[in-house]
């Protein structure tokens, strides 16, 4: 972890500094992945500093999916690196699952559990993964089931709860191994638009306590809220970065501009 | 084990009827457990990342489905001494039956298998559980929920197939029946007896396995 990037990254977070953790919370350098023949991420560059929100924005097939699956490695990459917490991803086996376990994950179909309860699918993790004890646990998915506003569901299968619903027990789920990173792939894409701000609201109060996040979206009001930096991604790459102000205000790229055109017009 | 009656009426081979029923159940019920211990297992074999637990699977599947039960009984009670391996009467007749419909098992689960949602299985993953973890936690709970009718119906050819294991000389339902068949030619009574006691035990294996689903069924 040498460096120019590093010692701004230390200037410009001190808490971190204090607690012992210099350094970005995820490094991603030169990253490329394809697919067979398709050439889906080329030569990615992006840190995520500790408590940062970075919302990723781009057209369809621009591999947002594939860069956020990549960090959690649901998706390996063929060439490049990418550091958490100043270590490189562990390849297999338990290193990689406790990897996992410290980046909570929310994905654009929910994918709960449909055989268990909503409390089972929050406190799954927790018992088998953190090895807590069923009462701590049930304790712990309560309390985060009641912050995203459907502890009455508790008892209730994922089938039996509208999207927005499910999308926010998903998020609970996520939560309950304490991550260090969350990443959420489209998580309002499948949702009827009355059941979006619910969701939206529960992911703008976890970036105000400070969560460390990384957002692929097309809910540019979101991005405006939240995002501390945000990312166009488009046939692979990240065209540009740049605070939500700046990006919107002027994005210096043809294609993002285009893009943006587009989205906000809807 | 057979009550040589004098006189020999039918009524006097009752106390033989009953214990060939229980012989079946013994047969079927155990045999069927095996199967689905074995089966579920070379299911998971069969959707592994690993080449060699895949390539295993698939051969035990291709062998044991196309080969006749009452070719592998024989192989087992007469053919496996040869070579220095002895089960009893009922044990071979449970091995053979239970290795047999491991494979049907197997090709049933692997389909609920393929009926869990991807999605559920990364959420799995992205939640930190082990492969293994994945398996018994997420994938096999529904893969056997969404399989219970075929399984009920393996369960009801696991009785029904039973009845070979008389060939090597059990006294199960069918053993029985080809006994007293010998001692009093009465063949239309004792057969039909026999396929009357093989239909009832079938249709209560279907009730349970209708209350099974419903009782089990997963709301999607
Ligand atoms: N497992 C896979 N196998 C083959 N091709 C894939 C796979 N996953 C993604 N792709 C392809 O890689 C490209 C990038 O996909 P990705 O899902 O990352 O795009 P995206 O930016 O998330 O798009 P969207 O906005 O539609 O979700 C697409 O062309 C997609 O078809
Ligand atoms: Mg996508």
């Amino acid at each position: 972890m040498a460096g120019p990037l590093d010692v701004g990254a230390r200037a410009a977070a001190p808490s971190a500094a204090v607690s012992g953790r210099a350094g970005p919370l995820v490094s991603i350098r030169a990253v490329n992945k394809s697919f067979g023949a398709l050439h889906v991420l080329r030569d990615v560059d992006l840190t995520i500093e500790r408590g940062e929100v970075v919302v990723v924005i781009g057209p369809s097939g621009s591999g947002k999916s594939t860069l956020c699956r990549c960090l959690n490695r649901l998706e390996t990459i063929d060439s490049g690196e990418i550091t958490f917490e100043g270590s490189p991803l562990p390849q297999e086996g338990r290193a990689l699952a406790s990897l996992r376990a410290e980046i909570g994950m929310v994905f654009q179909a929910f994918n709960l559990f449909g055989h268990k309860t909503i409390l089972e699918n929050v406190t799954l993790g927790p018992v088998k993964v953190r090895k807590m004890t069923r009462t701590d646990a049930v304790d712990k998915a309560r309390a985060l089931l009641e912050r995203v506003g459907i502890l009455d569901k508790a008892d209730r299968y994922p089938a039996e709860l509208s999207g927005g619903q499910q999308q926010r027990a998903a998020i609970a789920r996520a939560l309950a191994m304490d991550p260090a990173l969350m990443l959420f792939d489209e998580p309002t894409s499948a949702l009827d638009p009355e059941m979006i701000s619910e969701v939206l609201d529960v992911m703008v109060s976890l970036a105000n306590d400070g969560m460390t996040m990384l957002v692929v979206t097309h809910e540019m009001g979101f991005a405006r809220r939240a995002a501390d930096r945000v990312a166009f991604m488009d046939g692979g790459r990240i065209l540009q970065i740049a605070p939500p102000s700046e990006f919107f205000a002027a994005p210096s790229n043809d294609r993002a501009r285009e893009f943006l055109s587009k989205v906000l017009s809807h | 084990m057979l009550a040589r009656a004098a006189g020999s009426s039918l009524a006097a081979h009752t106390g033989d009827f009953l214990h060939g029923i229980l012989v079946t159940l013994e047969i079927s019920s155990v045999g069927f457990l095996l199967a689905l211990i074995a089966g579920t297992l070379l299911a998971i074999f069969r959707v592994s990342p690993l080449l060699p637990l895949r390539g295993f699977g698939t051969a035990y599947v291709e062998v044991f489905r196309n080969t006749p039960l009452l070719v592998l009984l024989l192989l087992m009670f007469f053919g496996l001494p040869e070579v220095g391996v002895t089960f009893g009467l009922l044990s071979s007749a449970i091995l053979g039956l239970g290795f047999y419909e491991a494979a049907f098992v197997c090709e049933a689960v692997r389909s609920g298998i393929n009926t869990v949602p991807p999605g559920q299985v990364e959420a799995a993953r992205a939640i930190g559980l082990r492969h293994w973890q994945v398996l018994l936690e997420v994938v096999l709970p529904q893969a056997l929920r969404a399989v219970v009718q075929p399984l009920g119906n393996l369960a009801i050819a696991a009785v029904l197939n039973s009845s070979l294991a008389a060939a090597i000389g059990n006294t199960d339902i069918t053993g029985t029946a080809n006994h007293v068949f010998a001692d009093v030619v009465e063949p239309i009574p004792i057969y039909v007896g026999a396929g009357l006691t093989y239909l009832a035990l079938s249709l209560v294996i279907g009730q349970l396995t209708g209350v099974l689903e419903r009782r089990l069924v997963i709301v999607r």
